[in-house]
């Protein structure tokens, strides 16, 4: 096992935020060239017009998923040492019904506001204030709402242990899942489709 | 549909492959994935701690970011950083660099903003209950298999649709 790397000691925090300019530099370079600097490409996902958000995310789930299972089984990258967000259900269903709440109200979500700011998008910057804005109020009523967010932990716990079932047969599941959304991804915008190809000229 | 005046946008099958290369490298390089929304958080607590450093202290949401130096000395600080780099540089190369606003025909420019404004506030809470975004919970969770991470994802996306209906006028 030669990855992680950092976790393995090759180098230090101090290069490590070096790596994280230029991992940062990719993400933003990949987000804006996916059109994801564009809130209403964003948003149409969510009225069947332009899919493109569930097959960017799929697809780039499916390629992480399965060159992490295939380095470990390689014995090249250890998978234990690999950062697994922990399981609180309250906090990531609350969290995630706001959340595509806020998408919806929003257009974006915390990534492709940066962008959208950084292309000089004015609904991106308003977004991004407005996410400041919200994670302080967060930050003020934490004391408050820390017992139920917190509630019913279960640490660091994969889909493949809880289901007893072996990694690979879940990876497969997931690539079958993904295929399928693929499919019914693109019926749907051959019926409805409006699919958003690059910058229109303002209204 | 409009002629684009800019290059096209990429093949969403390809911006995939790229963007799930790219959290690879990550995983091999850092063990850990990619994030936007706790860079964020660590800015605000360092515009409290400017502000009001005793009241940043007193709060132990905040106080847990104050913990060991600067809260912008940090790994997703560097990495958002990059996001503005990268996508700056995205736009300049496709030509799409200008001050402009999305949003469908049935609403004005300010209301954009003022819904754009309340989204964001929405998600920035929703962000820090769930522990992280569509980043941390949705690539980096969805492609380690955490249960939790794959709970929220189709939360977050049945949420959406479930709430679109009333936000059809901002988009379509």
């Amino acid at each position: 096992m030669i990855a992680p790397l950092y976790k393995l000691g090759y180098f230090g925090f101090d290069t490590s935020l070096i790596f994280a300019f230029i991992i940062g530099l990719l993400f933003g370079y990949i987000l804006e060239s996916s059109g994801f600097g564009n809130s209403r490409k964003l948003a149409y996902q969510f009225y069947l017009k332009d899919m493109a958000v569930l097959k960017v995310m799929f697809t780039a789930i499916v390629v992480a998923m399965v060159g992490l299972l295939y380095l470990n089984w390689a014995e090249i990258l250890d998978i234990s040492l690999v950062y697994v967000p922990p399981t609180i259900l309250n906090g990531q269903i609350l969290g995630g019904v706001l959340m595509g709440l806020g998408f919806v109200i929003g257009g974006f979500c915390p990534g492709t506001s940066l962008v959208a700011s950084a292309i000089g998008k004015l609904d991106g910057m308003f977004y991004v204030g407005g996410a400041l804005f919200g994670m302080w109020i967060f930050g003020e009523i934490y004391p408050f709402v820390q017992n139920f967010i917190n509630g019913h932990p279960m640490g660091r716990v994969t889909l493949p242990e809880w289901l007893g079932w072996r990694p690979g047969v879940v990876a497969f599941l997931v690539i079958l899942m993904a295929w399928g959304l693929f499919k019914v991804a693109e019926l749907i915008e051959k019926k409805f489709g409006e699919i958003i190809e690059g910058e229109t000229p303002m209204e | 549909m409009k002629k684009p005046q800019s290059k096209p946008y990429w093949n969403p099958y390809f911006a995939g492959l790229m963007l799930g290369l790219l959290l690879l490298m990550t995983f091999f390089i850092m063990g850990r994935g990619l994030g936007a929304s706790g860079g964020e958080m660590r800015l605000v607590t360092y515009i409290l701690s400017l502000v009001s450093p005793e009241h940043a202290q007193a709060n132990p949401y905040f106080a847990k970011y104050l913990k060991g130096g600067s809260p912008l000395k940090a790994w997703l600080v560097f990495e958002i950083l990059g996001v503005l780099f990268g996508g700056f540089l995205s736009g300049y190369i496709h030509g799409r660099l200008g001050f402009k606003t999305d949003h469908g025909p049935r609403i004005s420019n300010k209301g954009r903003w003022l819904l754009a404004f309340l989204g964001g506030m929405t998600m920035g809470i929703g962000a820090r209950i769930a522990r992280g975004c569509t980043s941390g919970q949705g690539l980096t969770g969805g492609a380690t298999l955490s249960l939790g991470s794959w709970i929220f994802l189709w939360v977050m996306f049945i949420a959406a649709y479930a709430f679109a209906y009333f936000l059809r006028k901002q988009w379509i």
